[in-house]
């Protein structure tokens, strides 16, 4: 910009004097001319992309103020800092793995829309996406791998084929309360602190299961009866609501016996007897119990499986990589069915008649006729993943932003809420540098298709 | 919808995060007397301007003077400050814009005074800011009128926050309590538990709420400065004033017994998997808002019995059909050490661009006046002494309030607000985040103390 401002401004006034003679191009353009048109758009780019770049090159070389020249300083804090190299691990994976498979699902869809009666409608399901901001699709999939099974789909669909394998216990909670006869046996299993006697009715009194959440055949808790041949004994629920226990290791009027627990009897750690507790809770095991611990295996208070942690450390950055796939695996598609439009009918019509089965097809023709398409398209999604910030920091929760962060991220962070506008300014400089190859490559790639 | 309405009282309640209150018990006495005194200071100003309202401030006329106000308040709250600005433009017939600005505030008003238009006053919402603003050269002094309303309506604590070296640049204008724990009624009357005093009283209540088959806590993990005010309540409360005044300094360091102490006192109930809800992976996404609507709904069986944080939780208290007052009540933050703790936050507006306007602003502010109008509207409590707890709508507000000024200077301003943006602000830094990994891992007391400390050592450059 700077230098065209004055070969644009200077040779002006001359000409009106002399027209003819000076600056003449073979199509007749006088440079001045020339320059005065593209003056607007140097000014702009100028204005709106250069001068940003130049003026964070130079910021990145300064301290946390801006008045002390600070060197490479800036520059080892992004190498060094913690924060910043997971940001980097993360944009490797991002990059590794986002283009390609977003492409790789483009081109599947592309090629498979081609043979369907209804391929138009499909691509338009599912490009639609695209026409989604990508703030919009940060909320959305918040909201998709949501913890909760009631809120989460990922959750809701992952914890229902879970279930469907393994049953969830009726009492997950239920824990001993004060001064009871039980105590934990490791597991999650309780088990009495004495041996039980024939024709000593057992107390096995628990808490912490809500009224709302028993079983629906869940009766009114009585105390069992003695027998002197057999072990008898209760099971329930020994918490009155409003009132706390009521009257303690007895059951009272509103308390609900433990319908279907199991109870084992377990003399020298090996299992003698066991049943399950009837509607009112009580049970009867056999005279081979006299003498046993009684215990409550740890299988009736197996927690309800709660699903994946989506948005954790582990697993936060290949989730927000999926919500990145479903977005742009539209935009791979349409530019990949568009290359495939202009692949020749004949040569697949030859490949076919040569003998060559489908998969061949695809693998041999089809996808090196789509090579430059793919090459672009992979690489256009490159660029864009550099730079992937909105999902990143709407979708991971603040507990997990740190495991998820990317570097367009961290240079937000770090410019906006840490006031370290050096270190941001060095970090935006790095990305330039990881995106320019890249656009290197595309722009090299543009001028051969224009030659061709 | 949801992430949104999230981010915005996040950061509502970031702001609004600080102020100050007191134990709400036993506050009425005092403040009823604080009240009767001074009354007479407030009648005896004659209005120099418009008083189609009763005044107690003497506001200049300020035909064609226009003036910007910027601070991070959103929604309701925005509103609500509007109104206040609007009965100014009435009484002075200057024009008052509001700036809506973004978290952390101090980096956004670096930028306008970059850019050479900062606003004539803003809302600073930490401590550290008006330092920070001294420092640079952004803030200017209040003037005599703003002295003297502050003189005669604020106690001398909330006076003291809003000065550094000495001079007064800050005016306390919106205040806080940090050390409350609301509850869902129905859950505790169903357990049978009652309020507690003290920590082991907190203890006993969770073990009943946790036996009756609620689970008794609700954590906003997702947001770590409902972590570092569970902290800071705790070490308040155990450590004493001193030592916290000297921590929020970073003179004693974040390695020293009082903090593995308090670490360790907090881990009996973060280290309950069965007394979070959602266990400490759930809470760790529960974002603050959302940790208060799932204490509140869900009839018998919500998904917590109590939520720990600051008046503010009433905002979202009315995003349910709960009803502060009989659905959801709330007890002081019980005592862990000899003394329940008071911690509170608050928002100082601060003048930026100096002129007769921006001082009778200020003044304005200053005055029970102006905390009067937004006190009626809700959600909002004044640290200033004069203004009537009638005003405000409802008696838990009121009972807020009272305690409020009952405190007296006996409170201690939010630790992390006090601290650098980088240790005690940032998402997934610092403060926020060792506190996070110490909710996930609560047996490892040592590691994050030292995570704490190399932290802390980085943001305090020392």
């Amino acid at each position: 910009m700077m230098s065209s401002a004055p070969t644009a401004g200077v040779p002006e006034p001359k000409i009106p004097g002399a027209p003819p003679r000076k600056h003449k191009s073979v199509t007749g353009t006088r440079r001045t001319v020339a320059a005065l048109f593209l003056l607007p758009a140097l000014v702009l780019l100028g204005a709106l992309v250069v001068y940003p770049i130049g003026y964070s090159v130079v910021r990145s070389f300064y301290d946390q103020s801006g008045d002390g020249f600070a060197g490479f300083d800036n520059y080892e804090a992004l190498f060094t800092d913690d924060g910043i190299r997971t940001a980097l691990k993360n944009n490797i994976i991002w990059v590794v793995f986002a283009p390609t498979i977003a492409t790789a699902l483009g081109l599947i869809f592309a090629v498979l829309t081609e043979r369907v009666r209804w391929g138009t409608a499909f691509k338009l399901v599912v490009f639609m996406p695209m026409a989604i901001s990508m703030l919009a699709a940060g909320i959305i999939f918040r909201l998709v791998y949501d913890q909760d099974p009631d809120k989460g789909i990922a959750n809701a669909v992952w914890v229902g084929v879970h279930d469907t394998f393994a049953q969830s216990s009726a009492f997950p909670k239920a824990h001993p309360g004060r001064e009871s006869p039980l105590e934990a046996a490791g597991g999650g299993a309780f088990v009495t602190k004495e041996p039980v006697r024939l024709g000593e009715p057992v107390a096995l009194p628990l808490v912490g299961v809500a009224p709302d959440q028993m079983p629906g055949d869940a009766a009114r808790a009585v105390a069992a009866k003695a027998d002197p041949g057999k072990v008898t004994g209760t099971t329930w629920q020994d918490f009155t609501r409003g009132k706390g226990v009521g009257t303690l290791g007895a059951p009272d009027a509103s308390e609900l016996g433990y319908p279907g627990m199991r109870i084992e009897a377990v003399k020298d750690g090996r299992v003698v007897a066991s049943t399950t507790a009837a509607d009112d809770g009580t049970f009867t095991l056999p005279a081979a119990a006299e003498g046993a611990q009684l215990r409550l295996p740890a299988d009736n208070f197996k927690e309800p499986y709660n699903g994946l942690d989506w948005l954790g450390p582990s697993l936060v950055t290949p989730a927000i990589i999926g919500s990145y796939i479903w977005m742009w695996a539209g935009f791979a598609m349409v530019l990949i069915a568009a290359g495939l439009a202009g692949v020749p009918r004949e040569l697949l019509e030859a490949a076919r008649v040569d003998g060559a089965n489908e998969w061949q097809v695809f693998r041999r023709v089809t996808v090196p006729l789509l090579a430059p398409v793919l090459a672009v398209v992979t690489v256009t999604l490159m660029i864009n993943v550099l730079k992937i910030f909105d999902l990143v920091f709407i979708i991971a929760p603040g507990s997990s932003q740190d495991d998820a962060n990317v570097l367009a991220l961290e240079l937000y962070r770090k410019g906006f809420s840490e006031d370290q506008p050096g270190i941001a300014s060095a970090i935006a400089v790095f990305l330039l540098l990881l995106v320019i190859p890249v656009m290197w490559f595309n722009v090299r790639r543009l001028r051969r298709e224009v030659r061709r | 919808m949801h992430s949104r309405s999230n981010t915005t009282s996040r950061t509502r309640t970031r702001r609004a995060a600080r102020a100050a209150a007191a134990a709400l018990a036993g506050a009425l006495a005092f403040s009823l007397t604080a009240c009767g005194g001074d009354d007479g200071d407030g009648g005896n100003e004659t209005d120099g301007g418009a008083n189609e309202t009763a005044s107690t401030v003497t506001l200049p006329k300020l035909n064609g003077e226009t003036l910007e106000v910027a601070a991070v308040w959103t929604g309701p709250e925005q509103a609500n400050f509007k109104k206040v600005l609007q009965e100014f433009e009435k009484r002075t017939g200057a024009k008052v814009t509001f700036v809506p600005a973004q978290d952390p505030i101090i980096n956004f008003l670096g930028s306008k005074i970059a850019g050479g238009a900062p606003p004539d006053i803003a809302m600073l919402p930490q401590v550290g800011a008006i330092k920070q603003a001294v420092d640079k050269g952004w803030a200017k002094p209040v003037g005599a009128e703003a002295q003297e309303q502050l003189a005669k309506n604020y106690s001398q604590g909330w006076q003291d926050l809003g000065k550094v070296d000495g001079k007064q640049y800050g005016v306390y204008y919106k205040a806080a309590n940090k050390s409350l724990i609301w509850y869902n009624t129905q859950v505790l009357e169903n357990a049978g538990a009652e309020e507690p005093k003290t920590w082991d009283d907190l203890l006993t209540t969770a073990q009943t709420v946790y036996d009756s088959g609620v689970t008794p806590f609700s954590i906003g993990g997702a947001d770590g400065w409902t972590l570092t005010d569970w902290f800071e309540n705790v070490y308040l409360s155990q450590a004493g004033p001193e030592k916290y005044d000297q921590l929020a300094q970073h003179e004693i360091k974040w390695t020293d017994p009082s903090v593995t102490e308090a670490l360790t006192t907090l881990a009996e109930i973060w280290g309950k998997k069965d007394y979070i809800a959602g266990g400490a992976d759930g809470a760790l996404q529960t974002e603050f808002p959302a940790s208060v609507t799932q204490t509140f709904t869900g009839g018998d069986q919500p998904k917590a019995g109590m939520v720990f944080e600051g008046d503010f939780v009433q905002v979202n208290i009315a995003e349910t059909d709960a009803e502060v007052g009989t659905d959801a009540k709330v007890f002081a933050f019980p005592a862990v050490g000899d003394t329940a703790p008071v911690v509170s936050g608050g928002d100082a507006a601060v003048i930026l661009e100096d002129s007769k306007a921006a001082q009778a602003l200020a003044t304005f502010l200053a005055s029970p006046d102006a905390a009067t109008i937004q006190a009626e509207l809700g959600g909002y409590l004044s640290p200033n002494k004069n203004v009537d707890p009638s005003a405000y709508p409802n008696a838990v507000q009121q009972e807020m309030a009272k305690s409020l000024v009952a405190a007296g200077d006996d409170f201690r301003f939010d630790m992390s607000d006090q601290a650098p943006q980088a240790f005690g602000g940032t998402p997934g830094k610092g403060e926020w985040k060792a506190l996070q990994d110490f909710l996930k891992n609560p047996k490892d007391v040592k590691g994050t103390q030292e995570q704490l400390e190399a932290d802390a050592a980085a943001a305090y450059g020392n």
